[in-house]
């Protein structure tokens, strides 16, 4: 209960009452609507094939467990589990490493330009990912990085960064500036105090940044599906979908590899809820 | 910095004063110093700006430039055909069709998951006992991957599949379609699976926007006797006013690209017929999947262009009413 109350504001005033049944009702109504697809595809994969076919919407019966076992034992699974995570964390370190230079520099340097790089980067935000796929695929076949990991990591990197720095510069420019003079005082320069004082105080914009990173690249279907024609790069959600459309007749195992698949989506945000909820009031203050 | 500093650290101390501190006595120092800053300055920002040149700007430039040509993405384009690919487009019913559902999806979007968005928020932003297990539940859909989500409802969604049966015995046989084969329906079907997955992004970002209503408002409003929905009405909405533009403009960006979620759902040939094509699926079916890349590369500059005009409008739009807001405001 404690990880899920972190929305509620920390020191709330009044305490936290029983609604009125009404409010519970929608609320259910709403949670059902929301994981009721979900549970019917977890549950699904606790089926047979056959089962399925003779009612679509019955529950298992018996309970097998032969689907999940079959995916967890296969090699296909666990190899685009890794390349997913390696993907998804390359591009985490790129964006928050990148993103954070650059922001720091916006924020806490005065510089002439300095306005016209930060509109330069905000320009990136009309520049959405799917219509450059085209070119991007040429560039990348031109710089021989097809069929490698780089070829999704610097490009997500590069559309993460116009958003990346938009959330951080102003959390980096309300840095108190006795800050800064404190630490020049204690003899650290301007690049000290990025590491010692601004890494630990931006902390959970970066986290939040470095979540939204995580989170896009781990579901990133288009730019895998084009420049990682080996199959041995594939990420989950290409597994995924070679796995539907080659097994067809095969659904209850389809819905075993969709339920593991999502798995570590749904765990991986359930941990962070707080972080990427708390980390957007500041962004969307208007 | 300022003279207070100055005093604190005459110039040529015994430790080496701090570079942000050092004093501008000496111009040699001064000079040194501003050398320093734009050492650091161009050091620091050089890597995203290369990364960010090169994957995000640059490549749209190479798409116009591709897209003059006749080429099979063999050896560099030779074939010059100027603006052809671009009257091709416009000609083909299959690219129309694209268009209509592009404009299908930002507006059902957009008027669908905005009234639902706001009600859902508004009701998990009411304090109660386990709220945040809802909120968290509500925002699972938007979480999980496109292809997740476009898989399961297609298993879902499949004929006699667990919608067909639910529907049939709950009575409701009738209503029951081809939902995804069926080339009058199938858009339709997508707009939903869109809005299921979607609409927990709106959700997220109005209840962070609702967090940001100061309590004191709501709570004086009360005392004076307003009802919870005149409280809502007149104080939290026009506050979350910035909050829904931010959403609408992403919203309508998000839904002009849309192709994961259509791509995986939708069977090939409905989509080649047109009834389920987005213009990003029909770019990549087009220029990636049958090598016309000049033909490709066009449809991703219209793409581009009709997504970034939109922007523009929206945000010239957003930012006339924001000012005459601030106007007004300041008037009375």
């Amino acid at each position: 209960m404690t990880a899920n109350s972190v929305l509620s504001r920390p020191a709330s005033r009044r305490p936290l009452t029983w609604g009125t049944p009404l409010t519970y009702a929608l609320a259910l109504a709403v949670a059902a609507v929301s994981i009721a697809p979900i549970v019917y595809v977890i549950v699904g994969g606790f089926r047979t094939t056959p089962q399925i076919v003779a009612d679509p919407a019955g529950l298992p019966d018996p309970w097998v467990w032969d689907n999940y076992a079959r995916v967890l034992t296969q090699s296909d699974f666990w190899r685009q589990a890794f390349n997913s995570a390696v993907i998804a964390l390359g591009t985490t370190l790129g964006v928050v490493v990148l993103g954070l230079c650059a922001a720091f520099v916006i924020a806490r340097y005065t510089f002439r330009g300095r306005e016209a790089l930060h509109t330069f980067f905000t320009l990136g935000l009309l520049f959405p990912a799917g219509a450059a796929i085209l070119p991007l695929y040429l560039m990348l076949r031109d710089l021989n990085l097809i069929n490698s990991y780089y070829a999704v990591i610097l490009p997500q990197v590069a559309f993460s960064l116009p958003i990346t720095i938009v959330i951080l510069r102003p959390f980096l420019s309300a840095i108190p500036r006795e800050l800064e003079d404190a630490a020049a005082i204690d003899g650290a320069d301007r690049l000290g105090f990025l590491w010692r004082i601004v890494l630990p105080l931006s902390r959970p914009a970066l986290v939040t940044v470095g979540i939204l990173a995580f989170v896009a690249s781990w579901n990133a279907f288009l730019l895998p599906l084009l420049v990682l024609g080996d199959a041995n790069l594939h990420t989950l959600p290409l597994g995924v979908q070679n796995f539907s459309s080659q097994y067809t007749t095969d659904t209850a195992g389809v819905l075993a590899f969709t339920s593991l698949a999502m798995l570590p989506a749904l765990l991986f945000f359930t941990l962070a809820e707080k972080q990427i909820v708390g980390g957007l009031q500041g962004a969307v203050k208007g | 910095m300022t003279s207070t500093d100055q005093t604190r650290f005459p110039a040529g101390g015994v430790s080496a004063p701090p570079a942000g501190l050092r004093p501008a006595a000496r111009p040699s120092a001064r000079r040194a110093q501003t050398r320093r800053k734009w050492y650091e300055i161009v050091g620091l920002t050089t890597p995203a700006l290369v990364v960010y040149v090169t994957f995000v700007l640059v490549p749209m430039g190479f798409a116009f430039y591709y897209s003059l040509f006749r080429w099979r993405g063999v050896g560099p384009p030779t074939e010059y055909v100027g603006f052809k690919n671009y009257v091709l487009a416009f000609q083909d019913p299959i690219f129309l069709d694209a268009l209509r559902n592009n404009a299908i999806v930002v507006f059902g979007s957009l008027l669908i998951q905005g009234p639902i968005a706001l009600g859902v928020a508004l009701l998990l932003n009411r304090r109660f006992r386990g709220r945040s297990t809802f909120r968290l539940l509500a925002f699972v859909p938007y979480v999980l991957a496109e292809v997740t989500v476009g898989i399961m409802w297609k298993l879902i969604l499949t004929g006699d599949g667990t919608v067909d049966v639910l529907l049939r015995a709950v009575g409701l046989g009738g209503f029951v379609q081809a939902w995804l084969a069926d080339l009058d329906v199938v858009i339709w079907t997508l707009l939903f699976v869109l809005t299921w997955k979607y609409v927990g992004f709106a959700i997220i970002l109005l209840l962070a926007g609702l967090s940001n209503v100061p309590d004191e408002l709501t709570e004086a409003a009360a005392i004076d006797g307003a009802s919870w929905w005149q409280i809502q009405r007149h104080i939290t909405l026009p506050l979350l006013g910035p909050t829904i533009r931010i959403w609408m403009f992403l919203s309508m960006i998000g839904s002009l690209q849309v192709f994961d979620v259509v791509w995986v759902t939708s069977v090939p040939a409905v989509r080649s017929l047109g009834a389920s094509a987005t213009m990003a699926t029909y770019m990549v079916d087009n220029g990636f999947f049958a090598r016309l890349w000049g033909y490709g590369n066009a449809v991703a500059v219209i793409l581009f262009v009709i997504s970034f005009v939109a922007a523009l409008l929206f945000q010239r739009f957003l930012l006339r009413r924001d000012i005459e807001g601030a106007i007004t405001r300041r008037a009375n």
